[in-house]
């Protein structure tokens, strides 16, 4: 059996791996930030303007969620 | 801010719409050609014109691949901003995901209600219907990955484990389970059985779950372009809905 391919997928998955896995909310963060400002503005500043604020109001849900389940794991 | 809507040419169709004498039935008769051409005055874009030609067209553009219908529109700042954030993030998720995390299943042990949402990004996640329609009744899928030794095969008591086999040339294998690019899981899925939608899950571990997570929101940004493309932005909407009342 040919191992080469299955040696790459696997060496291909490590690096991937390396990235901690919670900064892939990143770039989602980004296109629904971009995507919901370009539907509320049809100029590019604005829409910009608006991406920048939704961003920070994500960012900042999802940091208070973060930080309640790192506390809830001080509770048990 | 001021908003008016206008049909091309037909000004008296904008106070049709704004309610003050027609029903609501007369109303929705006329909407698709009033809704062609908008104006607004506001206080972050300046006076913006909004040209949406023939929206259920843009609409069905943009479904279809995202971007297009604002490219049929002329918008094409937006069309390029949506094309890359949508598409971009339904690449990454499948690239993530392997190319098995968009499929469309209805199998009573592995319903894949993600896939509606998926299908929203439109012609890139269609693919996924062809497969399923290839592997209906123990078909072979198209563009196969890999193929599997058959489920459910036991030596004594013990289930043995599915072999991979990523050169099917070299390795002539009866029988072996197919993996297909966007093609639903080979075989039986049952939660009690090993089968292939759990190889996956061990061969990929959560990066399946962000792999799909990434697709199902593309599908769901692409729903918010596809109303850009038929209404404009949504501020339109607002002053739209103070109209009518």
């Amino acid at each position: 059996m040919n191992l080469l391919p299955l040696i790459a997928q696997i060496q291909l998955i490590a690096e991937i791996q390396t990235v901690p896995r919670m900064y892939y909310i990143l770039p989602l963060i980004v296109a629904v930030s971009f995507v919901y400002g370009a539907t509320r503005h049809e100029r590019l500043g604005p829409i910009l303007g608006h991406s920048l604020r939704t961003a920070i109001w994500v960012t900042t849900f999802l940091g208070i969620i973060l930080a309640l389940i790192w506390l809830g794991g001080y509770w048990n | 801010m001021t908003i008016r809507t206008l049909a091309r040419g037909s000004p008296d169709r904008f106070r049709l719409f704004s309610g003050s004498s027609c029903s609501g039935p007369q109303v929705a008769g006329h909407l698709h050609e009033i809704m062609t051409l908008l104006r607004y005055d506001h206080s972050e874009d300046g006076e913006i014109t909004v040209e949406l030609h023939d929206n259920r067209i843009a609409a069905l553009l943009a479904w279809l691949w995202p971007g297009a219908g604002h490219f049929y529109q002329r918008r094409f700042a937006k069309g390029f901003l949506f094309m890359v954030c949508i598409l971009g993030t339904f690449f990454v998720g499948l690239r993530i995901g392997s190319g098995r995390v968009v499929y469309a299943s209805l199998e009573s042990g592995d319903f894949r209600w993600q896939y509606f949402c998926q299908a929203a990004v439109g012609l890139p996640a269609m693919p996924a219907l062809i497969q399923a329609a290839a592997v209906k009744n123990d078909g072979d899928p198209f563009w196969v990955l890999c193929e599997r030794y058959p489920a459910k095969y036991r030596l004594g008591n013990e289930l043995v484990e599915f072999s991979r086999i990523d050169n099917p040339a070299q390795e002539k294998v009866r029988g072996a389970l197919k993996d297909g690019f966007m093609a639903p899981p080979a075989g039986p899925v049952l939660p009690e059985n090993n089968d292939v939608l759990g190889m996956w899950h061990a061969e990929t571990g959560n990066w399946f779950e962000i792999g799909t997570f990434y697709t199902v929101i593309a599908g769901l940004l692409n729903l918010l372009a596809i109303y850009d493309a038929f209404a404009g932005p949504v501020i339109f909407a607002k002053v739209q809905n103070r109209l009518d009342d």
